[in-house]
């Protein structure tokens, strides 16, 4: 009975840490001032020129977009990748762990200069396509990271075991492999998601002209400060995500209860 | 498993977006510019030994391993309790845990700093509780910090995806046979979910290393890491070659002290890492 | 989980499709502007599409070498940016830059003349100056009692870890070598080695060297005093009327962003129109009085608050300005400066 209560109390002090600055960057959006370094009042004005700013909406298209398109090429990518890896002989693994690592452990900015470099070398346009090739690269890694101890975790038999009940490869990957090993997609999806949403080194220098980020707008507003209408905007994405995930799991447990 | 067949889009994958781009950085490194052109040198990599950049590689390492090690600490009870049994809503609360990684990372670092300042929210909330106020703005603990709060989720999320599919049979087998709960822990689960530790080690401390906007906000750019270096030589100096260089050098000295690390692994086939 | 992620990604793939769909249309002609983030008044854009019938596809940048590695590399096409004076030195160097066609630019003749024929561009052939400002101090009245007229106060052990240093390497050795009597444009090692001096003696006073945060720090009053630029100082005395700007008698930076049109444009005339039409007095009033920095057009400023136009910070004296200095490109000596500032850093 005590250990429950320790354990809510830890998970709260770790979200309220998790949370802590997300509720000053929302309180900020209704400042009248533009600085952090001083409350004039509240106000809305942030929100209303919010969506007067085209370069901020035309960015925040472009991050959703490359977000959920190279997470989800990246997860589909990285999974398959590792339960390739996770069948090979352990030299030719090491080799290509290895190698997987190094978009993790190279800095960001020799990461995109170098891609950058790739891309007007392959005569590729820098644009939305270079800008996805790019996320989808740096998120690979962290998928394989996470699906790879599932793989470990799964129990070799049940596959052989499907095969020799007359299921295909295939059918028995589908069936068998892919639902025993979801929590580690799930996770290196979130990942990707999360890492594709956040950066910017490697997007500004492997984007083109017209296409950016809402990180490149964010950063780019170093010099001057960063303009509030971003912490209303924000605010807007984070209200929205919270609301969805609300919907989402009512609906879940509306249909747990019709299906018992 | 036609291992082949699946891995193969990733290596063509690989080959084009990972092994190009770093031979195109080996080739960086071990160039010099001169007035005759490009010219073959080891030059660069003879200077990343100078005293001077060997102490910020030894603080980025140091700082990073803090930060690893407060990661897992944190994250593995967290983890467990995410994982556990009896909990409602395990999805939500999952989600909930890597939402505000969505928020950009420059705004959720300036809070950090309103939280932190002198007279910010935190010391301000000492203060009328008649506390001492604390200072750890543009210490090295708010570097630590910084790098706990964002990479937190990396440690936690694939740690939960392994403990939930631990079977618990195993677990109440061993109670039965007489083991208490911290036994338990130390011979079942932990053991069970070290794929996941080290899944979650990789990931928040090889990042780690090369960050450079946090120590340079919270730590008021008084800790010159490794990434803060190599981002000065390829933007201000225009010395590809040897910001190529570091972080050549800083990639092989990490791989092969991970290397290390990977024996610990108990089954017989490592992640890689040599 | 398996069904929140399918319920998830079913939503998300929707989503992305009606956002992919929703792309913009061609057709009419664009023109490629690349800025400073928030360094415009962007209403400014439609305005100038309205008139012309020409898109404006408009990007941002956080610095100078950002801005210059992406048009350096070729992978781009921009057509108007906004370099700093020595970036334009070295882009000109570089041949990077078109020649503008001032025929075309006639509201060039706004733009006063002590800001013409600068040394970056010294027969005045490839830019049109935008904002102006210098490198001061900015200190708090309220915690600062001694008078502020001098670099030296950055010194004076009174105000350990009340001092903010700008995180910028040329900007920070810049300043100390003006305190020493030296040019910001040094290319004498000796004089280096004793800034790097100077700097590793001035660090345990310093509270942080900073970037943009230092505007939120002064206004809060973390700090007694912190090394700024001018239109920032502007914006910060007037959130917080305790702080006073100052250019030390030494002497300081004189910083010039201009108008430019890179080698990568593809309509030069269109850019040219751009420029110019940002040089009309009532276009360059709405940004001035946008950014809060100090412009170079004689008209534009006119129009500005009286308060303004007679505050010093923004357009001080001739004699304040006497000493000071634009910065000169340094090509490889840069190293130099960089092994300065990491030895002094990264101690």
């Amino acid at each position: 009975m005590v250990m429950k209560h320790i354990k809510k109390l830890y998970a709260f002090l770790i979200f309220f840490f998790l949370y802590a600055p997300i509720m000053v960057l929302i309180i900020f959006s209704f400042n009248e001032s533009k600085s952090r370094g001083s409350w004039d009042g509240l106000t809305l004005k942030w929100y209303i020129e919010l969506f007067k700013d085209r370069q901020i909406m035309s960015a925040m298209y472009y991050t959703l977009s490359v977000a959920i398109l190279s997470s989800l090429i990246a997860t589909a990518i990285g999974t398959a990748a590792a339960i390739g890896i996770d069948n090979m002989k352990r030299f030719k693994k090491s080799m290509i762990m290895n190698l997987t690592y190094l978009p993790v452990l190279n800095p960001d900015i020799v990461t995109g200069i170098a891609l950058m470099l790739l891309f007007i070398f392959m005569r590729i346009r820098l644009g939305f396509l270079t800008l996805l090739l790019a996320h989808i690269t740096f998120n690979i890694p962290y998928v394989i990271i996470s699906v790879l101890p599932k793989l470990k975790q799964l129990n070799k038999h049940i596959y052989e075991a499907a095969l020799d009940l007359g299921a295909s490869p295939s059918y028995a990957l589908r069936k068998v492999i892919i639902p025993e090993i979801m929590p580690g997609i799930i996770t290196g999806f979130l990942l990707a998601f999360t890492l594709s949403l956040d950066d910017f080194v490697i997007s500004f220098f492997t984007t083109g002209s017209g296409v950016s980020n809402l990180s490149i707008t964010i950063y780019s507003m170093a010099r001057r400060g960063i303009n509030p209408k971003i912490n209303a905007l924000s605010t807007i994405m984070f209200i929205t995500v919270l609301l969805l995930l609300i919907i989402i799991n009512n609906r879940m447990s509306k249909n747990n209860t019709i299906k018992e | 498993m036609k291992e082949n067949r699946v891995v193969a889009p990733y290596l063509i994958w690989m080959t084009i977006f990972i092994v190009l781009p770093i031979i195109l950085v080996i080739f960086f490194g071990v160039t010099i510019r001169t007035e005759s052109g490009l010219q073959l040198s080891l030059d660069n990599f003879k200077r990343f030994f100078e005293p001077i950049y060997l102490m910020v590689l030894w603080r980025s390492i140091r700082l990073a391993l803090i930060s690893t090690v407060i990661c897992l600490i944190l994250g593995y009870p967290m983890a467990m309790i995410l994982a556990s049994n009896g909990l409602k809503m395990k999805n939500t609360l999952v989600l909930l845990f890597i939402i505000p990684m969505w928020m950009n990372f420059l705004l959720r670092t300036y809070a950090w700093m309103t939280l932190l300042e002198r007279g910010g929210i935190i010391n301000t909330i000492l203060n009328f509780l008649k506390l001492p106020s604390l200072n750890i703005l543009y210490t090295e603990q708010a570097v630590i910090l910084g790098m706990v709060y964002n990479f937190l989720p990396f440690m936690v999320l694939p740690i939960y995806s392994v403990l939930i599919k631990i079977d618990k049979s195993l677990l109440e087998a061993a109670e039965d046979l007489g083991a208490d709960s911290i036994t338990v822990f130390r011979k079942v689960t932990f053991p069970l979910s070290i794929s996941g530790v080290i899944s979650g080690i990789t990931m928040v401390f090889m990042p780690a290393v090369t960050t450079f906007v946090i120590s340079r906000l919270l730590g008021g750019g008084q800790f010159t890491l490794i990434g803060n270096l190599i981002e000065q030589q390829f933007l201000f100096v225009g010395d590809w070659s040897f910001g190529s260089a570091i972080s050549i050098v800083m990639m092989i000295l990490i791989l092969v002290s991970m290397g290390f690390m990977s024996k610990y692994e108990k089954e017989n086939e490592g992640a890689g890492l040599w | 989980m398996t069904k929140v992620f399918k319920t998830t990604l079913a939503l998300l793939l929707v989503a992305s499709i009606i956002l992919a769909m929703t792309g913009c249309s061609e057709g009419k002609p664009t023109l490629k502007v690349y800025n400073w983030g928030d360094y415009i008044d962007e209403s400014v854009l439609v305005e100038f599409e309205e008139e012309y019938g020409i898109r404006v596809i408009y990007d941002t940048y956080a610095t100078n070498e950002d801005m210059y590695i992406k048009i350096k590399a070729g992978g781009s096409d921009y057509d108007v940016a906004f370099p700093s004076d020595y970036m334009i030195e070295r882009m000109i160097k570089e041949d990077l830059l078109h020649e503008i066609d001032f025929n075309n630019i006639p509201n060039f003749k706004y733009i006063s003349e002590e800001f013409k024929n600068l040394d970056y561009d010294s027969s005045n052939n490839y830019s049109v100056p935008y904002m102006w400002g210098t490198v001061g101090i900015i200190y708090n009245t309220t915690m600062v009692d001694d008078t502020v007229d001098s670099w030296d106060i950055l010194w004076n052990e009174k105000y350990a870890n009340q001092i903010l240093m700008l995180d910028s390497q040329r900007d920070s050795i810049g300043i100390t070598l003006k305190k020493l009597g030296y040019s910001l444009n040094t290319r004498d090692v000796n004089e280096l080695e004793a800034v790097k001096d100077e700097l590793i003696k001035q660090k345990p006073l310093v509270l942080a060297y900073v970037g943009d945060d230092v505007k939120d720090k002064m206004i809060s009053e973390e700090a007694a005093m912190a090394v700024v630029w001018s239109g920032d100082a502007v914006y910060m005395k007037w959130q917080n009327p305790n702080l006073e700007y100052a250019i030390p008698k030494e002497g300081s930076n004189l910083w010039f962003d201009a108008m430019v049109i890179p080698k990568t444009s593809k309509n030069k005339e269109n850019a040219e129109l751009f420029i110019n039409f940002m040089t009309s007095t009532d276009i360059a009033f709405k940004n001035t009085d946008y950014i809060g920095y100090s412009t170079p057009h004689v008209e534009a400023r006119k129009l500005l608050d009286d308060e303004l136009i007679n505050d010093k910070t923004a357009y001080p004296s001739s004699e304040d300005l006497a000493n000071c200095e634009v910065f000169k490109d340094l090509s490889d000596f840069l190293t130099e400066y960089d092994r300065v500032w990491t030895e002094v850093k990264a101690r």
